[in-house]
C-alpha cells in the first residue's frame, strides 16, 4: 500500500478521486447529487447562488460552480460523475464538458476524438519516469 | 444444475444509449458502432441465457458518497431504470432472479467476499446500455438480470486480482445452484477513456488490443495489472476494465473467443466488445 496514492501523481492532467479528494469534495458532490431531482434543478436554475448557500461548501467551491470551472471543481474535490449533473442541468453533453476541461472548442475536441482520440504518447508521465 | 455458458464484455457509454433511444443508430457517426453488435444480437438470440449476472458500475445514480459498497449484488425482484438527470431511459424494468442472486450472495460471502446485499436499487446506463446493445428495444427484456455493481468511482476500487477471484467464486456459486439454468456473466465498462481534466479524450488502442488479446491468451497476467497502470495507460475511467475480470474469472480457462469488436470513438470512449464461450459440456 506504501506509495499507492503518490504513484498517481506522476500522471499528467488527472486527479484521482481518493480519500483526500472525497473528504474535500463531499458537500460539493452531494450538491451535484441533488440535481438528479427535477424540483432541485428548477430551484438551482432560479437562483444559483441562493441554492449553493444551502450546502456547507467552501466559498471557493461555490464560485467554481458559478463559473462552471470544471477543472477547478475537480481540484476542490469534485468527481466528474457528480459534476456531470451540473452539465446535464445546463443541457450540455459530456463532450461539451470535455471541451471546457481541455480548453479547446467543442468541434475541435470532437474532431480529435473522431481522429482516434488524444494519443498516449507524451501523455503518460509528468517526470518521464513512465515510458 | 445451473451452468455458465458464456461471457461477454462491452462498453456502456451513455451516448450509445441516447443514440438508441433517440433513433440515431443509422446516422453515419453511430452506424459503425452498432454494426459491431449485429453478430452479437444474432448470437445471443441463438444462445439465450435464462439469467445474466451483469457486472457494471453505478455512476452516482443509486449510490452517492453517503454509502460506497465495493461489491453490491441486487437481490430484488426488479430494478427500475434510474433518472440520471434527464428522466429515466425508456427501457423495460429489469427483472431480477432473487433465488440465484441470494444463492450467489451466500456462496460468495462464505467464500470470504464481503458482498453488500441490495434489495432496492435503480439501475443506470451502466447496466441498461449493454442490455440495449444486445437485445435492442423489446417491450420486456428477454431474460432475468442480476445486477452486480462494483465501485470504480471512489479510490481505491477493488484490485483486478480481487475481481478475477470474485469471478471464480461466482462460477462456483452458479455451479452449486440446484436449478437447470443457463447463466451468462457480462463485464461492462471501458475501454480506454478519460472524462476529466486536461487529459480528457485519451485513447490507447495498443493497451486496449493487448487487453482484448489477454482475455484468452493470458488472463492471469491481466489480473496483475495495478490501478496506476490502468489510469496511466487507459485513462482515469479506463479503470472500469477491472470489471471485465469478474466476467473472465467466472469463465473456464479454455473459454473461446467467438466475436470481437473495437471502435474509436463513441463520444469520448473506445468501444470494446468481446464474446467468450465456455467449452460445450
Amino acid at each position: 500500500m506504501k506509495g499507492y496514492n503518490e504513484a498517481f501523481q506522476d500522471i499528467p492532467g488527472t486527479v484521482v478521486f481518493d480519500a483526500t479528494q472525497s473528504r474535500l469534495g463531499y458537500h460539493l458532490n452531494q450538491f451535484c447529487m441533488s440535481l438528479m431531482k427535477a424540483d432541485n434543478r428548477a430551484a438551482f436554475k432560479a437562483g444559483e447562488r441562493a441554492y449553493l448557500e444551502r450546502w456547507p461548501m467552501t466559498e471557493e467551491q461555490r464560485q467554481a460552480v458559478l463559473d462552471r470551472d470544471y477543472n477547478r471543481m475537480i481540484a476542490l474535490g469534485g468527481n466528474i460523475y457528480f459534476l456531470a449533473k451540473i452539465g446535464a442541468t445546463d443541457g450540455f453533453s459530456f463532450q461539451n464538458l470535455a471541451s471546457k476541461m481541455t480548453g479547446v472548442p467543442e468541434d475541435e475536441y470532437k474532431a480529435m476524438m473522431v481522429a482516434g482520440g488524444r494519443p498516449i504518447e507524451g501523455n503518460r508521465s509528468k517526470t518521464g519516469k513512465a515510458k | 444444475m445451473a451452468r455458465i455458458t458464456a461471457g461477454l464484455t462491452t462498453s456502456h457509454i451513455p451516448a450509445v444509449g441516447a443514440a438508441i433511444d433517440l433513433g440515431k443508430t443509422g446516422e453515419p457517426y453511430w452506424k459503425p458502432v452498432f454494426a459491431g453488435y449485429e453478430f452479437s444480437k444474432r448470437w445471443i438470440a441463438e444462445h439465450m441465457p435464462d439469467v445474466v449476472v451483469l457486472v457494471y458500475n453505478d455512476h452516482a445514480s443509486a449510490f452517492s458518497l453517503e454509502m460506497i459498497p465495493t461489491f453490491a449484488i441486487g437481490c430484488a425482484e426488479s430494478f427500475q431504470p434510474a433518472d440520471e438527470g434527464w428522466g429515466p431511459r425508456p427501457v423495460p424494468v429489469v427483472q431480477g432472479h432473487p433465488e440465484l442472486a441470494w444463492h450467489i450472495a451466500q456462496s460468495t460471502i462464505l467464500d470470504e467476499f464481503d458482498m453488500t446485499i441490495v434489495n432496492r436499487m435503480d439501475v443506470d446506463h451502466g447496466l441498461t446500455v449493454p442490455l440495449s446493445l444486445l437485445f435492442g428495444q423489446p417491450a420486456a427484456w428477454p431474460c432475468k438480470v442480476i445486477p452486480l455493481a462494483v465501485n470504480v468511482v471512489q479510490y481505491p476500487p477493488p484490485t483486478g486480482n480481487r475481481c478475477w477471484n470474485l469471478g471464480r467464486a461466482i462460477s462456483k456459486a452458479v455451479a452449486s445452484f440446484d436449478r437447470d439454468l443457463k447463466v451468462m456473466v457480462w463485464g461492462t465498462g471501458g475501454m480506454s477513456h478519460q472524462l476529466q481534466g486536461p487529459r480528457a479524450g485519451l485513447i490507447n488502442r495498443d493497451f486496449d488490443t493487448r487487453f482484448l488479446d489477454g482475455l484468452t491468451k493470458d488472463p492471469e497476467a491481466l489480473a496483475k495489472i495495478p490501478h496506476v497502470e490502468y489510469v496511466r495507460e487507459a485513462g482515469s475511467e479506463g479503470i472500469e476494465l477491472v470489471m471485465w475480470l469478474i466476467m473472465r474469472g467466472a469463465l473456464e480457462r479454455a473459454a473461446r473467443e467467438v466475436h470481437r469488436f473495437y471502435h474509436v470513438p463513441a463520444s469520448n470512449t473506445a468501444v470494446g466488445h468481446i464474446i467468450l464461450e465456455n467449452p460445450p459440456r
